[in-house]
């Protein structure tokens, strides 16, 4: 039956996640003052994942389900205050675990797998004038001989620098739209192939982000990610589709990042209030709480009504069963929470939290960018719209 | 550990209410709003599902399920999505019984479930609003007074589910001198009781057909065995959780309703020569409608489910639920309205009477419980 309690296991993990995430905090505004610097293996005084993973065998079966969980666990992990290495999608696996890779493992063929499998693989499809609207990509590739031409310039590229080479979505027939559209891997050092930046951001600092161009850009055949060299007449591709499933599936772990920022700021107001007096009265009804009590009220409701929907598309997933709509719903959610909670806590707390004394306007900006990746809010609600409307991409744009 | 799974029972409960709700409850609605009179037949309908009588104990002749608020849960969502009034009217009793079961001495018990289990509908309810504005469950003016063994009760009680008909109430007064919920108990209040007046209250914007009365408790003398749970009384926080979350859940039931409703109607008016479902103010105000939805419901689950196991954390779930339904449920049937423009405004369509009744299922504390 529908229940929404920890086991005491699960709970000493999540607690203890937070611990060992804040055990970095003091080193934390020197990486956010130096953005481009990457921190050594071990920070002094930092405690590490190892202190958490033994306790995740002692879970029972009857525990809430595995991804479930990790939404759980993300959630607590990215609501503290420590020195992070990276986006968690690029961090928990070790290298090989960026979104280039994960678009390798359900796009590529065996040999491209075999062959690619254990390089750090980024993910480059916008453009300087294409976000959103991925089928309208401008960079081109075509045939010459054996070799792949590519043309064109990329940005946003999460991982860019520091990964070993890109996927990058370029058309091989801009007459055919989305169909025409196939991912390539390119390499570091392909001739024609150029870091032209690293990118400088309001938040999200320790992942780095790079603009590259392509210039007559020499890759092998073979560079072609599944393989697939047809343009198909029905408008699909199977490149492009299961590019966008990698999407669906990496969703409710993306939402699970912006809930997190709420719930960090959130977190960090309720505490610093309380010192100063200022608690919620959970037996107090609506018209007798003081404004910052109903704001802390309505700001842990929006943070846990988003928390939820993000549990339950996982929970889907752990039960089998479809969550295309929900993964788009949670991402909405988080996508809301991470604007919305950050602002009203530095609200709440006054002139003080925009100074670099304390870290919770880091909330802020390192949460503004979860309603704006791996599909903004406004394309969350297109996808939904769609679907519960019943119209196609092409009667709902 | 976290799941969404619903129980085979919950899953049947839902289907066949959801069933009733549409077959039902929704089609009669609005004559049953205009006419401001809630028929017995409905009731008896309602009653003839066993939703009360199935959580009594067998002891008192009831099914001996368990008093589950989750299942509640799902079933005022389940009747809430075909008309919020009727799924008040049906389910108020519930409100009298659950508490006596969670709270209830073996006497009270006795005396009072046994007359829920049978097969003819009971009117019994929650006694929880007064006159004031600015009116907090926390801030009663009715007042109980310890007089011997005994209780005197003053003060006075509007809005009060089915109060035209109940045989008894449940009153919540606060203890005189106390203050606070840690200072308010409920009283088991028959109809009859000397000093206890009961006029029908009709008027109201939502739930109008919904049978309600106003209770005048003058110097109200009631014996010690009244006042629920005895020396040990009640914990009403929990109590008032259970209705506050109740009146959340059959908002959840009638959002779902009103956005179920406005999908169709955005695909086939046209304006500027397509279906305005394809324009994406409106398709992005029913996306957040469908968003909402869902995530109101998961507020109101885990609210429910807490409380089914005592939890210590039920009582703030239950505000957060509150609060963000209070907030959503609102603004997706005023939303609903709004996207059939002038036709929504109209009594021929239920988007105006969804809009009452959800101002009013967020504003008063019940008048159904989980």
């Amino acid at each position: 039956m529908a229940d929404f309690r920890l086991s005491a296991i699960d709970q000493q993990i999540l607690d203890k996640v937070v611990e060992v995430g804040e055990s970095t905090s003091r080193h934390t505004r020197y990486y956010e003052d130096h953005e481009h610097e990457t921190p050594p293996t071990r920070l002094e005084g930092e405690r590490g994942f190892e202190e958490v993973f033994p306790l995740f065998g002692q879970r029972q079966p009857g525990d809430t389900p595995m991804m479930t969980f990790m939404m759980a666990v993300s959630i607590a992990r990215g609501s503290t205050t420590g020195v992070t290495r990276g986006l968690g999608l690029a961090m928990p696996a070790g290298r090989a675990s960026g979104l280039g890779n994960a678009a390798l493992q359900s796009a590529g063929t065996p040999e491209q797998k075999a062959k690619w499998g254990d390089l750090f693989l980024a993910m480059s499809i916008t453009e300087p004038n294409v976000g959103s609207d991925t089928k309208a990509i401008q960079a081109t590739a075509r045939l010459d001989g054996d070799e792949w031409v590519i043309n064109g310039d990329k940005i946003f590229v999460t991982d860019g620098v520091k990964c070993d080479g890109a996927i990058v979505w370029a058309t091989i027939d801009k007459s055919a739209g989305r169909a025409g559209i196939k991912s390539f891997l390119v390499l570091k050092g392909a001739p024609g192939f150029e870091l032209v930046r690293q990118e400088k951001k309001l938040g999200i600092r320790s992942s780095d982000t790079a603009a590259y161009s392509f210039r007559d850009c020499r890759v092998p055949r073979d560079a072609l990610l599944g393989g697939d060299e047809t343009v198909p007449k029905d408008g699909g591709s199977a490149g492009y589709k299961g590019v966008m499933k990698t999407f669906n599936m990496t969703r409710p772990a993306v939402a699970s990042g912006g809930v997190a920022k709420a719930k960090g700021a959130f977190d960090f107001a309720r505490a610093a209030l309380a010192e100063e007096g200022v608690e919620v009265d959970w037996t107090r009804s609506y018209n007798q709480r003081s404004a910052p009590e109903q704001r802390l009220i309505e700001m842990e409701a929006d943070t846990e009504a988003a928390t939820l929907s993000v549990l339950h598309a996982a929970w889907l997933n752990d039960v089998r069963k479809p969550n295309n709509l929900e993964s788009s719903v949670c991402k909405a959610k988080g996508g809301e929470v991470c604007r919305t909670i950050p602002q009203a806590a530095m609200e709440l707390l006054g002139g003080m939290s925009v100074s670099h004394d304390h870290l919770v306007e880091k909330f802020l900006r390192d949460g503004r960018i979860s309603d704006i990746y791996e599909g903004t809010g406004q394309i969350q609600r297109l996808i939904i719209a769609r679907e519960i409307l019943g119209y196609s991409s092409e009667e709902l744009t | 550990m976290i799941t969404f799974e619903l129980n085979e029972e919950q899953s049947m409960i839902r289907e066949a209410l959801q069933g009733f709700a549409a077959e039902v409850l929704a089609p009669g609605a609005r004559a049953i709003d205009e006419a401001g009179e809630m028929p017995a037949t409905i009731i008896q309908q309602g009653w003839d599902f066993g939703l009360i009588a199935a959580a009594i104990p067998e002891a008192y002749g009831g099914g001996g399920g368990d008093r589950s608020c989750m299942t509640n849960a799902v079933a005022l969502e389940a009747l809430g999505g075909g008309c919020a009034s009727q799924a008040a009217a049906i389910m108020a009793p519930g409100q009298f019984v659950s508490a006596l079961i969670d709270f209830g001495t073996e006497e009270q018990k006795a005396e009072h479930l046994p007359r829920f289990a049978g097969a003819t509908p009971v009117a019994a309810s929650l006694a929880v609003q007064e006159s004031q504005f600015g009116f907090a469950a926390e801030a009663q003016r009715t007042t109980a007074t310890r007089k011997g063994n005994g209780f005197v009760l003053n003060g006075e009680k509007r809005l009060v589910p089915l109060g035209d008909r109940a045989d008894s109430f449940l009153v919540l007064a606060r203890d005189e001198g106390g203050a606070g919920l840690g200072a308010v108990q409920a009283y088991i209040v028959p109809r009859e009781t000397a000093g206890l007046s009961v006029e029908t209250e009709n008027g109201t914007q939502g739930l109008k057909p919904l049978p309600k009365g106003k209770l005048t408790l003058d110097n109200v003398e009631l014996p010690g065995s009244a006042r629920l749970g005895g020396d040990a009384g009640i914990d009403a926080a929990r109590l008032i959780s259970q209705a506050r979350v109740g009146a959340a859940a059959v908002a959840v039931g009638l959002c779902r309703q009103a956005t179920d409703f406005a999908i169709p109607y955005a695909k086939e008016r046209v304006a500027f020569g397509e279906p305005i479902g394809k324009k994406q103010s409106i398709a992005f105000m029913l996306a957040d409608m469908h968003i909402e939805c869902e995530t109101m419901r998961w507020m109101v689950w885990k609210a429910a489910s807490l409380l089914e196991h005592n939890d210590p954390g039920a009582v703030k779930a239950s505000v957060l639920a509150q609060d963000y339904v209070r907030r959503k449920a609102v603004k997706i049937a005023d939303d609903a309205l709004q996207i059939f423009g002038g036709h929504g405004f109209i009594r021929d369509l239920p988007l105006e009477m969804w809009l009452r009744n959800a101002r009013t299922l967020t504003v008063l504390d019940g008048p159904v419980s989980v």
